[in-house]
């Protein structure tokens, strides 16, 4: 039951396209030489998707969501963040960004973390008060305004960090593998309330990834990229529904698209070396 | 009873062996000008008697420490403090131009740290002068900025503070340009996602960032900054401050003066950085420091 959108129609002009990618491509000038860590991408990601990224280490996925971010500057090809350059898409604080590890500042109790983009951008108090208890809320971390991160644990930090991100509401939540550093049990967790949130939201939302159960249990689109040079060798559609509790995992459908990312990575030669 | 076995036990062990060297060190480096006074005068004390003598001379080469100890008890309990004899107004004195010297060579330190974090150009022309500045002798220049001042009209407590503040100002400077410099890539980069300006970046990430490195410089900085005020005292023939003190003792061969003078000089230097200490643990605490 697996839809097979290969990347000619997946890169479709559309209005409700959020990132558009064009034969973008990036080249890092090291002292052993250049690196060629993203070659020839195309992809369209549309309002509301939930796409992740997943691929071995050196595949690029960070780096093409750092471009995204504006936190590199690509070498070749073209990305537009609704219509805009990365750069007057950050400008516009167009994404939230949630990093590796929740590099909360530890000299800040939660909220005060959580209201740090609402300082920069500069919103009245009040509205910086009403942000930060409504997205406390939506991450359950309720109660722990006043707390500093070095009282929490890893999974409360990491959400504490998913919240700053929400915190200035914008359209699209740029991810960067924020649940690698946890244990499985509290991984599970995250990503279920990170379903709700997404469906409570209805934002748009790229997810880097090493985990495949993890990519599939997200996402309505899975990248599967590879390296040396970076790039896409497949896009994988889900089928599977909106609304997915923890046991889907055991579904048929679900084994069906994780089978096919496990061969895409294979293709991609990734496993050799 | 941990505590004192953990704590106290090795302390006193240790002060204990001091003590008990430096005595032995007494006897023995006063003891040839004893054997000589016994010589002239014709006496042949026992050997008790004779370590006796050795540790109650009224001028020795190496004082004892009980002299020591009460010297300075009684230039520091028992007179006035407006007292030329007391060490607690030498002290004073002393610790006045320090902690003014203190004061200035720290806010230096932390302007050159500012300009060295953010002008490439300042990074790369200024650090090996401030470096070239601390190899050259403290005792050499000091006479040099008092004169010069001098004779622009300065005189009196700027000129040792300013002492004071050369020494100081170095180590603030390499520990909050280490400081400023602290914040990971990841923290930079989210202030970049947020689009947050120059000098919000500064304010919200990188000064609470540098904060403990600053307490750390300035412990070390508040040191030299009495170092400094000691040692500024020396070539401009000052009346009081324990450099005064120092140089008036060695003038009259007062070596029970100069210790008790030494060791009110280590005591005020501790005091200060305990003091930069606590005030460094309270602000670490307010920022939400884990408890040690």
């Amino acid at each position: 039951m697996l839809m097979t959108v290969n990347q000619a129609t997946a890169t479709r002009v559309d209005q409700n396209a959020v990132v558009e990618a064009r034969q973008l491509g990036l080249t890092f000038q090291t002292n052993d030489g250049p690196v060629r860590a993203l070659s020839d991408v195309n992809l369209t990601i549309n309002k509301g998707e939930f796409v992740s990224f997943i691929g071995p280490s050196g595949c690029g996925k960070t780096t093409f969501l750092r471009v995204i971010a504006d936190l590199e500057q690509p070498t070749e090809g073209k990305i537009s963040i609704n219509g805009m350059s990365p750069e007057q898409a950050r400008e516009a604080r167009a994404y939230g960004y949630v990093f590796q590890a929740a590099a909360l500042f530890p000299w800040r109790t939660i909220e005060s973390n959580v209201g740090l983009p609402l300082e920069i951008i500069g919103l009245p108090k009040a509205e910086q008060q009403e942000r930060i208890k409504r997205t406390l809320d939506l991450v359950n971390l309720s109660g722990f305004e006043k707390k500093y991160p070095w009282q929490l644990s890893g999974g409360m930090q990491q959400r504490a960090s998913i919240a700053r991100a929400l915190a200035f509401d914008a359209d699209l939540l740029l991810m960067d593998e924020p649940f690698g550093a946890l244990d499985e049990i509290v991984r599970d967790h995250l990503n279920e309330q990170l379903l709700r949130l997404w469906r409570q939201t209805n934002k748009t939302i790229c997810f880097v990834t090493h985990s495949i159960p993890e990519a599939v249990y997200l996402s309505t689109r899975i990248v599967v990229m590879s390296p040396r040079p970076g790039r896409v060798t497949d896009v994988i559609e889900s089928t599977l529904p909106k609304e997915r509790p923890l046991d889907i995992r055991e579904s048929p459908e679900f084994l069906a698209i994780a089978a096919r990312v496990r061969d895409g990575l294979r293709a991609g030669h990734s496993y050799e070396d | 009873m941990d505590r004192v076995r953990d704590r106290v036990v090795p302390v006193i062990t240790i002060l204990a062996v001091i003590v008990v060297a430096w005595y032995a060190f007494a006897v023995f480096m006063n003891a040839p000008f004893q054997r000589d006074l016994d010589r002239r005068a014709g006496e042949t004390p026992t050997t008790m008697e004779f370590i006796g003598k050795t540790l109650s001379q009224p001028k020795p080469t190496m004082p004892a420490p009980h002299q020591v100890a009460q010297n300075f008890f009684e230039n520091t309990f028992l007179r006035k403090v407006t007292s030329a004899r007391s060490l607690v107004y030498h002290s004073w004195v002393t610790l006045s131009s320090t902690l003014l010297g203190f004061t200035f060579g720290t806010a230096l330190g932390i302007l050159i740290a500012v300009g060295i974090v953010h002008v490439i150009a300042l990074d790369r022309s200024l650090m090996p002068w401030i470096i070239a500045s601390q190899t050259i002798p403290i005792l050499a220049v000091a006479p040099m900025i008092i004169v010069v001042l001098a004779a622009i009209g300065i005189t009196g407590l700027i000129p040792k503070a300013l002492i004071s503040t050369y020494l100081s100002f170095f180590p603030v400077a390499v520990g909050m340009v280490k400081g400023l410099r602290s914040p990971d890539l990841m923290h930079l980069d989210l202030m970049h996602t947020y689009n947050a300006s120059a000098s919000q970046t500064f304010w919200k990430l990188r000064v609470p960032a540098s904060v403990p490195f600053l307490f750390a410089s300035m412990k070390v900085a508040v040191a030299a900054s009495l170092v400094g005020a000691i040692v500024g005292e020396l070539p401009t023939g000052a009346v009081a401050g324990i450099g005064a003190k120092l140089l008036a003792g060695s003038y009259y061969s007062q070596t029970i003066d100069m210790w008790a003078a030494l060791v009110a000089g280590s005591v005020v230097a501790a005091m200060l950085v305990v003091l930069v200490g606590i005030v460094g643990k309270i602000v670490e605490r307010s920022m939400g420091g884990r408890p040690a």
